[in-house]
């Protein structure tokens, strides 16, 4: 019978913990337990009969690390073939009478991924696809992914077992006490991201026991539309006589376990300290309980690797900034790789308050897929925001999703044949929340009742591809009023009767609305306030509008979703005063300082002030009057680096510490920006030094030092290639030569990634002999340098500075 | 059990332990040692501590982790056989002049790791981005977080030790001084640590969350 179709209508037994049995059976701490699959065959066998006869339906194979990190793919092959075996036979010897099946079993390959580890995703997915590979081949009856205790180690291994096998698939998270993942993620966001790529089964073992898992198990139950799995540890571990002991006994454990099935649990199992009398005292207590249907719930969830986001309560902000849509400077940061800019805007746009962040990296000149892709990773790694991928290149679609760590809203379908059947596989695949539009073949319809009835064709196409409708939120499109005065109106009312009759989400690129009127925003926000009342669930806009903010709290606290309106409150109590007039022009003196001042005489204007004080804000908005009446490249000269270099003299003369070296350091990028802005519309190009390439060497993952010498070498003007962290020697090369860059920064943290540094200066000498070398981080010294061959060693952020002057100089001379 | 009577009973063992789980209350703020940390030498500090942005970016940092993070030791203790060589004999290879001569005379070691969870590398990612000051103060609190850790589970290790007649020294770390970072890949495993704490080792032995240590204590007994 397939396992699938006998859940249906009983509750599912898994066996108990395997690794204490082993060692009571004489398993050497270190010694491998797969490699007993052939050289203990018998051990293996009795204990897995043992849960048999206790009335497991379910045994795990003797695989748990069985992965190509461990043993070479011939090893692994045979012992992988020969743990199906060893359970199959133990069920052929069993006396149990219940139906049984053998399950390939899949833990963790124990790297972390990057972006906090140094593992390649793609690697990871590699390795899982092996295991899996061999355990179809041997001939099991379902996948087995548990004690997963990270997001993106989890999806690796669920998408490797979809790619190679059309077996069932069950995953199990090990949750800490604090009810998460230890790299962050809750119970909902797993639920989410592991739904949304069908995995058949989920839930939690290990860490805890079956009390302790309480909290994540009604969790996993509120949102899960699939069987919710538990298979936890016989309690908490302590040490008797040196021997573990767990401190729940079969009864109790059954007694617990039992009280989670009477809440909708359907499978349920052991860990860590768990025997077959644990096993047979649930199965026994089961039996006095009827299974609770697994039920559609209904949830409308995208999420993040920490956190979900459910559609259909309080309404979703999505910020809408990381576009270049009309936005030069944007366009110039895409162009120019510049993705501490799309970073920037990601984070501020957070501190505004929106809760997702639409990501659109598209222009015609750029490799939109690897662009995407790259925005994915690196957005991920400063931002738990949950991202809507915003293109409309299926292949960079499928990269961007691919990569997401955790359940992405996917921006956009319409009512088009050519696009739902390129984009719903790839959701069906890779799990998402899809934005549809509720336009086809025939263009834009007038009326709502047209757009509904598009709307009515893509939920039926949806379904085809096995994607429901809560993972539908449809865009019933806003157009100008200025051109058809009656537009917005059938937007309202395709709002509603979506909602209301269709009982799908809705979401609006809002601000179309207003599109060739004055004072556009009065419009816009009010346009929101009644597609709010109408039932929008979502909007994608500007965050920095204060006026859309004011209707979404107002609307919040109006609607009873905000309690004792305090999220209200908090808002309005950090409004900015109402300021009478706008700051007056030229508030700072220009030109007070002459251009060659380098010595360290105090800042002279108020610009300067800014600056040395750190205050970014201020820095920006002097600047941007100071624009009006100085030339850009004057104004740099003159006010920036006589700022910078009082600021960087007292640095070197130990009169001010780093932090305040920073503060300044993004004081002058404020006023940059400013600059940029206006050099961006005129299509020019700011002002630059030489090419400055700098990277963290590999092996070494520690770049926050690096970070800060590439802010301030930025801010005296270098142009900074910035190769991150852990940087293959011949990448590092590669970029020198791309850019014939006279000087290259290395940094290491440690001694065991030294000889990386050493390895990278040998291949820069004999491939690019010009350049320039420096060193710095925590390990390297003076004689350290020196003996790996490089130029120079920078003790600081300062030291780098100079030298690169030094260099830029002597180009220029 | 608390933590007390766990850790007697572990050190009154003559075989190695399983490895057994500590968590603890935050730990309270050395404020001189997390702006050192920040890079703000201690002789510095009254002249920063009088810088209103500084004060405020403290605070932001101090409120970013209320919450977020999670004290947590995983240790073993094992008895110290001294092979012929002088060297003492560990659960895992090593030659080091400079262990030896910290564990001299000792007949059991405690081999821990400390963490105080992936939640501070989140917070130093997103901050050193959008404000690098505070990236940097983040950075700082969490080495203090983790050292102040280790100061409490390692005074808690000496007062025990103490009371069964023992005298212990400082703590030594894997990769500091003679003793190579490379025992990580065995001194992690003894722990269970991928598992029980999260803890995992890149290709170059660093670990992540990047605000872990690993040590070992050396107990004497007259």
């Amino acid at each position: 019978m397939n396992i699938l179709d006998y859940m249906k209508d009983h509750f599912l037994f898994l066996d108990g913990g395997m690794g204490t049995l082993l060692q009571e059976a004489g398993l050497q701490p270190g010694e491998l337990p797969e490699r007993w699959n052939i050289s203990r065959p018998e051990e293996i066998i009795r204990i897995q009969k043992s849960y048999y006869d206790a009335g497991s339906n379910v045994v795990l194979s003797n695989t748990f690390g069985a992965n190509g990190l461990k043993f070479d793919d011939e090893e692994l092959e045979t012992l992988i073939k020969a743990a199906v075996e060893n359970a199959r036979e133990a069920a052929r010897q069993s006396i149990g009478t219940q139906e049984k099946f053998v399950a390939l079993d899949i833990g963790s390959l124990g790297k972390l991924l990057k972006p906090y580890g140094d593992y390649e995703f793609e690697d990871a997915v590699a390795m899982y696809s092996k295991t899996v590979r061999f355990g179809v081949k041997a001939g099991v009856d379902l996948i087995f992914i548990e004690t997963m205790n990270d997001s993106y180690d989890t999806k690796a291994a669920l998408l490797a077992a979809k790619e190679n096998s059309d077996l069932p698939v069950f995953v199990s998270n090990a949750y800490g006490a604090d009810g998460k993942l230890m790299t962050g993620a809750c119970p909902a966001a797993m639920v989410a991201m592991l739904e949304g790529m069908h995995a058949d089964a989920i839930g939690a073992n290990c860490s805890l026991g079956p009390d302790q898992l309480v909290g994540v198990m009604e969790e996993y139950l509120e949102y899960a539309s699939v069987p919710v799995l538990l298979k936890p540890n016989a309690g908490l571990p302590r040490s008797e006589n040196g021997k573990t002991v767990y401190d729940v006994f079969p009864p109790e454990f059954a007694e617990s376990v039992g009280k989670l099935l009477e809440k909708g649990i359907r499978i349920a199992g052991g860990c860590c300290g768990t025997t077959p009398d644990y096993i047979r005292a649930v199965v026994e207590k089961a039996s006095t309980i009827t299974p609770v249907p697994v039920t559609e719930k209904n949830r409308s969830l995208v999420s993040s690797y920490t956190q979900a986001v459910e559609f259909g309560g309080s309404p979703i902000l999505i910020g809408e900034r990381i576009n270049p849509t009309g936005k030069k400077r944007f366009q110039q940061a895409l162009r120019e790789n510049d993705i501490d800019y799309i970073l920037g805007e990601a984070l501020k746009q957070q501190d505004a308050g929106v809760q997702l962040l639409d990501v659109n990296v598209g222009l015609p000149e750029i490799d939109e897929p690897a662009f995407l892709l790259r925005a994915v990773k690196e957005l991920q790694a400063v931002t738990d925001l949950p991202l809507q991928l915003d293109t409309t290149d299926p292949i960079a679609m499928e990269a961007g999703l691919r990569a997401y760590n955790g359940k992405a809203m996917v921006n956009s379908v319409n009512g088009k044949e050519e696009v739902m059947s390129v984009i719903f596989p790839l959701v069906a695949k890779y799990g998402g929340f899809v934005v549809a539009l509720t336009i086809d073949e025939g263009g834009i319809p007038d009326t709502a009742e047209e757009r509904v009835a598009i709307a009515e064709k893509i939920i039926k196409r949806a379904a085809d591809y096995g994607i429901s409708k809560k993972d539908l939120i449809f865009d019933p499109l806003a157009m100008t009023i200025s051109a058809d005065t009656t537009a917005a109106l059938a937007t309202m009312q395709a709002v509603h009767k979506i909602r209301h009759d269709l009982g799908v989400n809705t979401s609006l690129g809002i601000s179309n609305v207003s599109f060739g009127l004055p004072s556009r925003n009065i419009i816009t926000s009010t346009f929101f306030a009644l597609c709010l009342q109408d039932g929008l669930s979502a909007a994608i806009m500007n965050p920095y509008s204060q006026e859309m903010m004011n209707v979404y709290y107002a609307f919040r606290a109006l609607h009873n979703m905000d309690e004792n309106c305090m999220d209200y409150i908090s808002y309005a109590q950090n409004l900015p005063a109402p300021t009478m007039t706008a700051p007056a022009a030229g508030a700072a003196p220009a030109g007070a300082l002459a251009s060659d001042s380098g010595s360290s005489s105090g800042p002279a204007t108020e610009l300067q002030k800014a600056i040395v004080r750190g205050l970014k804000e201020k820095t920006g908005s002097l600047t941007k009057s100071l624009l009006a009446e100085k030339k850009p490249l004057e104004i740099i000269q003159e006010e920036v680096i006589p700022a910078l270099n009082i600021v960087g003299e007292d640095f070197e003369k130990k009169k001010v510490y780093l932090p305040q070296l920073l503060m300044a350091a993004e004081a002058a990028k404020a006023a940059f920006e400013e600059v940029k802005k206006l050099m961006a519309d005129d299509g020019g190009e700011g002002p630059k030094r030489c090419a400055f390439v700098i990277a963290t060497v590999h092996g070494d993952i520690h770049d926050i030092g690096k970070n800060i010498v590439k802010l301030i070498l930025e801010n005296y003007g270098f142009a900074v290639s910035d190769l991150g962290k852990d940087v293959p020697e011949q990448t590092v090369v590669d970029e020198v030569i791309r850019l014939h860059a006279p000087i290259v920064g290395l940094s290491a943290l440690m001694t065991t990634t030294v000889p990386a540094m050493e390895e990278t200066i040998k291949l820069l000498r004999e491939q690019a002999p010009w350049a320039k070398v420096c060193v710095g981080g925590a390990v390297l010294t003076q004689e350290y340098a020196d003996a790996i061959g490089a130029d120079r060693y920078c003790r600081d952020a300062m030291e780098t500075v100079r030298y690169a002057e030094e260099i830029d100089q002597a180009l220029q001379g | 059990m608390d933590r007390t009577t766990i850790l007697e009973e572990a050190l009154t063992s003559e075989t190695k332990t399983i490895p057994q789980y500590l968590d603890y209350e935050t730990p309270s703020v050395n404020v001189t040692e997390w702006l050192r940390y920040s890079c703000i030498p201690v002789y510095e500090q009254e002249n920063a501590a009088k810088d209103p942005e500084l004060a405020a970016s403290m605070e932001k940092a101090l409120s970013l982790v209320s919450g977020v993070l999670s004290f947590r030791v995983g240790f073993v203790v094992v008895p110290i056989e001294w092979g012929k060589d002088g060297f003492p004999v560990l659960p895992f290879e090593q030659k080091s002049e400079k262990l030896k001569k910290n564990l001299e005379g000792g007949r059991k070691a405690v081999l821990f790791a400390a963490t105080i969870g992936s939640g501070i590398d989140r917070l130093i990612r997103r901050y050193e981005k959008a404000d690098p000051k505070l990236g940097l103060l983040l950075q700082g609190l969490g080495a203090e977080r983790v050292e102040s850790l280790c100061d409490t589970f390692d005074a808690e290790v000496k007062t025990s030790a103490e009371k069964l007649g023992g005298k212990t020294n400082w703590r030594y770390s894997p990769g500091y001084g003679d003793l190579p970072i490379e025992v990580q890949r065995v001194f992690l495993p003894l722990l269970d640590a991928e598992r029980r704490l999260g803890i995992t080792l890149s290709e170059s032995c660093l670990m992540a969350p990047s605000k872990s240590v690993t040590a070992i204590i050396g107990i004497k007994f007259d």
